[in-house]
């Protein structure tokens, strides 16, 4: 017996699991990393987005657009073979983190600004008619607010990032796809080999999606208050992001 | 500059080009074909089809696009351009359903009511009642969706499949200047950016008509 899953195959995944587990545990670190910092840039541009000021407003345009309209592969591309040319080496744990983190800052950015259209007017001239300032607003105000909504499609941009971080293995990142593609490539037992990596990937991105799909219908159906018309408006925000 | 942008490299980048939109453009209309019956089966189906759909799209919802490329590449024997259109088709028709289901979701209960009330089979209902407005209502997500797989299609460039990405690449392999370079990254970036931004301002147009 000698298919593209034979028994022995298994068997070799099986021994060399230290192999995949290195790969899963770089993956988790690049996505908790990388979330983090798309979080910090996704609420600043998004806060910054829903500004008087027209400056802020540009920037944060540009950012969304440029990110969003052009492929992560180019950009990743562009950190590990266009940087080292004016002398910036990154090592790769550090493109990927700033690769995903950037990109889904992007989609976040648009989540937030979302949520924050979404809250009624009153609430930004009640904040004014105390004497809160802008940022206070949004500190103390809105954002509290927003996160109930923004939650089920943040977590859907969760797992698009964790998908995603599997870009690194196109500049032998180590991360999960990678150990697997190179394990798999020294001994051509790729079928076992992806069909372990999906399934760790599925442990990873399955609970989250789970939940987000169970806090969006549990919105749906009215138990938050006042959502219908902030769902309206978060489809704007989950464009591309599916 | 001359050296970036002569002719042969222009027309090897505007073959890759070519490559990249005939994939996307397969690939879409694929998978909003599969995404569809898998919508329906999972919406519809109480018996094993409609469990099946239902592993289908979130085993492929929750693992990376990267993993079926290879997978399809290594494991199927075809052709590249054909490894990718499958392995697209695969991934996406996942996504393309959930984006009809929340459509068909969206369609108020009377509509099935009132299409049964008037002697309509449940085939009927779904043909000309429920699918014609769950498809009007996607075409902005659709689209949106499409720009997602235009940018995503660079992910082919790791099995050695020459898209748009892969020529670039490949040209770049030739340079020395950090000017060339640059300019080289410059210009893959704007012409995705181009042509997705487009798309993008589609969708936003299109949802304002709605």
């Amino acid at each position: 017996m000698n298919g593209p899953f034979a028994r022995f195959k298994w068997e070799a995944v099986f021994r060399d699991y230290n192999v995949f587990f290195e790969g899963f545990l770089t993956t988790f670190e690049v996505a908790v990393l990388g979330l983090a910092l798309a979080l910090i840039l996704g609420v600043i541009f998004g806060v910054i987005s829903t500004s008087k000021v027209k400056v802020f407003k540009i920037i944060s345009r540009i950012y969304v657009e440029i990110i969003q309209n052009t492929p992560l592969v180019i950009q990743v591309f562009f950190l590990f073979n266009g940087l080292p040319y004016i002398k910036i080496i990154l090592p790769v744990f550090a493109i990927g983190v700033l690769g995903v983190g950037v990109y889904h800052g992007a989609y976040i950015a648009e989540v937030v600004r979302a949520g924050i259209i979404s809250t009624p007017k009153g609430q930004f001239e009640a904040a004014k008619s105390q004497g809160f300032s802008h940022i206070q607003t949004m500190r103390y105000i809105i954002l509290p607010q927003t996160i109930k909504i923004i939650i089920p499609p943040l977590t859907n941009q969760l797992v698009n990032l964790i998908k995603n971080t599997s870009v690194l293995a196109m500049i032998a990142g180590g991360d999960l796809m990678y150990m697997a593609d190179s394990w798999s490539s020294s001994n051509m037992y790729y079928g076992p080999a992806y069909v372990v990596t999906g399934i760790l990937y599925f442990i990873l991105c399955y609970p989250l999606a789970r939940f987000a799909r169970k806090l969006e219908l549990r919105q749906k159906m009215g138990k938050v208050t006042d959502t219908s018309a902030s769902i309206e408006g978060l489809s704007v925000a989950t464009e591309g992001g599916l | 500059m001359s050296q970036v942008f002569n002719q042969a490299n222009m027309l090897f980048l505007l073959n890759g080009m070519k490559l990249t939109l005939i994939i996307a453009l397969i690939s879409i209309v694929l998978s909003i074909f599969f995404g569809t019956i898998l919508a329906i089966l999972r919406n519809f189906s109480n018996g094993i089809l409609g469990k099946v759909a239902t592993v289908y799209i979130e085993v492929f919802r929750n693992t990376p696009l990267l993993l079926w490329i290879l997978s399809i590449r290594f494991l199927v024997p075809i052709p590249p351009m054909y490894s990718g259109i499958v392995s697209f088709t695969l991934f996406t028709s996942a996504v393309m359903a959930e984006i009809l289901r929340g459509g068909m979701n969206s369609v108020s209960d009377g509509q099935y009511e009132a299409a049964y009330s008037q002697g309509f089979s449940k085939f009927q209902t779904l043909k000309y009642i429920i699918l014609p407005q769950s498809f009007r209502s996607c075409i902005p997500t659709f689209l949106s969706q499409s720009v997602t797989v235009i940018k995503d299609t660079s992910f082919l460039w790791v099995v050695g499949i020459e898209e748009f990405t892969g020529k670039g690449m490949i040209i770049m392999g030739s340079f020395k200047s950090s000017y060339q370079v640059f300019l080289l990254f410059g210009a893959l970036a704007a012409t995705y950016f181009i042509i997705n931004f487009t798309i993008s301002c589609s969708v936003r147009t299109i949802k304002t008509v709605y």
